[in-house]
This record gives structure tokens, sequence and C-alpha cells, in this order.
């Protein structure tokens, strides 16, 4: 058997996406323009597909404090903070971000992926317990791949289906089995950009004295009064024992973390390999990051009032066209269609017209969906949004997804 | 007369039922073959004890763990995903649930 015989139904399937004539999984963005807009196949492209929730990748303070640093200290550490040593700005970066949530430890980490990677796998061990909701985002699947625990996976969203596997953590003749129970949700799920009932599920690991690690990815900046994500929009901050992050989608960078109070946290730095054996972050990514961090809190209400008035309006537009969506409002917007080869097709023909979001085919979605996804910014603007609704529904009615009334574009609103 | 809720109401009783004792085999089987049905995407092989479930019944890794959690759920146990990834056949399905059903 040849390396890649594995991979065959895989390669079929990808052939299968480049008939189409795009390939979108290679989608070259010529030149990035704004957090809106980019140059691709040659033509000007509207952007709804690049997490940029607070548009913040172009924001010049954010911009000027990357170039400073660079002039200051160079293009990179070259090395991991174990072998090379910390620089002080990521020190300074650490105590903003546990300052930001009122937690007493942040460990910053390379990449959002290595972030919950290296924290889900070293914090359980042999004997204990990882329970992780069905639709996880695969660094959270990886992790269970790393860790020594066993690993249990919970119905989507279900607190009931949690209780009853933290429930059954139990043997007929010796009760209770020891070991830890860490329990992992998300704050909105990257690809129906639906939040956890989370009230629900911390009364559940309450119940059981099980930890909580909640991944903000996705609701930084866009939930709670001060941006802090799902925790803080539920009153539930102090009951999330750990709490991770990322600086790539609303802070504009790259970068992950994790904040906690637990006491002995700093021993993670000398025991989590994703973090111990890859380079640093460089200085520019750190001081972006610090710049964006102050701008979500002196500006966030009002990117947070932008970015909310966008997802109704993208949401609401399209269910009125008939489009059947991820089940509530959020910054992600999941857009249904009956099979893969529709959502490549719609998708091809979206970017045909100048606009472009992701396609999410199985396996990378749950039960087997086939989506658009459109990521909303705070800087796009109601007549981006009000064109890229009239371009779907005009595609869709060509493509037979949508009934072909013959009622006027745009018309009632 | 019996209404649809009154069905509903039944079915949960049975699955009450199931749940206070240790399955038999035969019970293991039928349920996982009940699941099978809805998960497959190959219909051309008679679901046997010894059918291998991902490659025989053409059913995703994803999906194998998706009706893992209704099995779960009907027979009250849970199976870590480190055992579930070693799984190849119904029939050693069926012998995992029934040794966690007995230790419960």
């Amino acid at each position: 058997m040849g390396l890649f015989d594995r991979h065959a139904g895989l390669l079929d399937a990808y052939r299968d996406v480049r008939t189409t004539g795009a390939d979108p999984f290679q989608i070259r963005m010529e030149r990035v323009l704004s957090p809106t807009e980019a140059i691709i196949n040659g033509k000007k492209c509207l952007l709804v597909g690049t997490n940029n929730y607070f548009g913040l990748t172009f924001d010049p303070s954010c911009m000027d404090a990357a170039i400073e640093a660079i002039r200051a200290e160079g293009t990179g550490t070259t090395g991991s903070r174990i072998a090379n040593g910390s620089y002080s700005e990521h020190v300074a970066l650490e105590r903003e971000i546990a300052e930001f949530y009122g937690k007493k430890h942040c460990m910053v980490f390379t990449t959002g992926y290595q972030a919950n990677l290296g924290v889900i796998s070293t914090l359980v061990g042999p004997e204990d317990f990882l329970l992780i909701d069905a639709d996880s985002h695969a660094s959270i699947y990886d992790a269970c791949k790393q860790t020594q625990a066993e690993v249990v996976r919970f119905k989507h969203n279900d607190p009931a289906s949690l209780d009853a596997r933290l429930r059954r953590l139990k043997d007929r003749d010796e009760g209770d089995k020891p070991g830890n129970r860490l329990v992992v949700l998300e704050g909105i799920y990257s690809m129906l950009g639906d939040s956890a009932p989370l009230e629900e599920f911390i009364a559940v690991c309450k119940k059981h004295g099980a930890y909580v690690l909640i991944d903000e990815a996705h609701s930084l900046g866009a939930l709670g009064e001060h941006g802090r994500g799902l925790c803080e929009a539920a009153g539930v901050l102090d009951d999330c024992h750990f709490i991770v992050g990322t600086f790539s989608k609303t802070l504009g960078a790259i970068g992950g973390y994790c904040v906690s109070n637990d006491p002995d946290f700093d021993i993670l730095r000398v025991t989590t390999r994703a973090y111990m054996f890859t380079a640093s972050l460089p200085p520019s990514i750190v001081a972006s990051v610090r710049q964006s961090l102050r701008v979500v809190k002196e500006r966030g209400p009002q990117l947070r009032k932008q970015l909310w008035d966008n997802v109704h309006t993208l949401y609401d537009g399209l269910v009125e066209q008939g489009f059947k969506l991820g089940p509530e409002y959020g910054p992600v917007v999941g857009v249904h269609l009956p099979d893969r080869m529709t959502a490549i097709g719609f998708w091809r023909a979206m970017l045909d017209a100048g606009i472009y979001v992701n396609v999410a085919v199985p396996p990378a979605t749950p039960n087997g969906v086939s989506l658009l996804r459109c990521s909303l910014c705070a800087v796009h603007t109601r007549e981006q949004l009000d064109h890229m609704i009239e371009v779907m529904t005009g595609i869709g009615r060509q493509m037979g997804v949508l009934a072909p009334k013959l009622k006027v574009v745009g018309s009632g609103r | 007369m019996r209404t649809a809720q009154n069905v509903i109401v039944e079915n949960d009783d049975a699955t009450a039922i199931l749940l206070r004792r240790v399955p038999t085999r035969g019970e293991v089987m039928a349920e996982i073959v009940t699941q099978l049905a809805t998960f497959r995407t190959d219909d051309r092989h008679v679901i046997r004890g010894e059918t291998v479930i991902a490659k025989d019944l053409a059913i995703d890794s994803l999906a194998v763990m998706d009706m893992v959690m209704e099995l779960e759920d009907r027979f009250d146990v849970s199976i870590p995903m480190n055992v579930v990834a070693e799984i190849q056949t119904v029939d050693e399905l069926a012998n995992t649930i029934l040794k966690l059903a007995a230790r419960r």
C-alpha cells in the first residue's frame, strides 16, 4: 500500500470539488486591500469569510505598534520562551490579558490551535476524564489524541447529555471513578455560529465537580459587556476555570492564550509541549495584539454594536429570502445548502460575482451538512451586505436552492 | 385510543426498563442494527457480527462516533473515544456495550 492510498476517498472528493473550476482550499488573495476587500482572480472582491470581527487588521494604531516593534526588537524571537527566554512584551501581554479577564494567570501561545492543543491535553492525564462537545473544533479533537485521559463526547449544546455522561463515570463495585473531570465548551461554534447554553452547562459541571474550560475564539470582542466572550455574557466568568482564546480573529493578528485563577497554573509552562517546543510570538505581533486589546477596551462597545447590526442585517436579509441558516444570530452565519456539490457551486458563483465566503463541507462540518460560512465584520457597510444578499438571492434562484418567487429583490425592506 | 403522544410515552418506558437491567446480547445487536441502518451510506451488505462498520457500511469516523452516542444513551453506558477508535466490527461494538453495562 502506498503512502497516499489511504487518502483515496478524500482525493476523489477533492477532485469533485475542483471540477467546478475553482479550488476553495487553494484560493489566492492576490492583494488584500482592507478588512472587507481583496483582489481575487484579478477582481476586487467583498470579504465575508475572514473572522475579522472588528476589522482591526488595518487599524492604524495596531499597524504602527507592529512597525515600531520591528524597528526596536527585530522580526522574530528565533526560539521558544523556555529556551531563549521571554521578551518583556510577552510578559506584559500576558499581564494585560489576565487583567482583561480579572484572572490571576495567563499563558500566551504562538497560535490559538496550540493553546487548545497544549492546555487541554496537558491539564488531564491518566485516570482523568475529558468531556468534549461533539461539534468541538479540530484543535480540541487533536488535544484528545494527545492526552492520556479517557475522552467522552457529549451531544452538541446538550447539557442533559453531558449530565448523563458525568453521572456514568462510576463503577458498580467501586462507586465514583477517581480522577479529575474537565469539560470543554466553546463560546461560539465556528461552523454554525451558535453559542453554548453556558449557564446550564455550568450548573451540570458544578453538580458533578467538573472543571470547565471554554474556548472564546469566536466570541472574544463579540459577546459580553467588555467583550470577554460568552463567559461574561452569561455571567459565569468566575465559574470558568480556564478560558482559552485567540489573537487571530477579533484582535487581527495571530496567537492564542489561556487564563486561569488556579495558583499552580504556571506549571503548564514547563509541561505543555505546544508551548515549550515552538518559537514564541514575534515582537510585531505582540505589539499589535497589545494595541488591539486596548482598542477593544476603548472602542469595544461601538465596534460590537456595528458588528451585531451587521449580523442582523445579513441574517434577517437571508432568512427573508428563504435561506436556511444556523440556529441563532451570531458573527458567524452558516447558510445550509442541500449537498456538497451545490455548496461548492454556490460558493464558486459568489466568487465570480465578487463575494468571498468560506465553503464548509463534510468531514469538516457537524452532521455531514454543507455550508456557506459567512463571518461578519464591524466595518462591513450596509450597502456591501445588501449587495451580498441580492447576489445570494439571485444565485439561490438560479440554482434552485430558493423557490423561484417572482418578487422584486429588496422590496419591502 | 392510542394517540401519538401515548406511543412516545410507551417508547420512553421501554427505554427506562432496559436501563435498569443488563441488556441481552440480542437486544444490543438489534439496537446496533437499527442505528447502523440510519448512518450507513452503503446498503450492499447484510449487517452481521463480523461486519466491519466503517469499511463495509461506508460510515465515516465522525458518523461512527455520532452513532455510538445514540447507543450510549440507549444502554446508559459511555464508550471512551479511544475505545471507539479501536472497534472495527459489529461484534466488537456489542461486546464493549455488554461489558460496560455489566459494570454499571
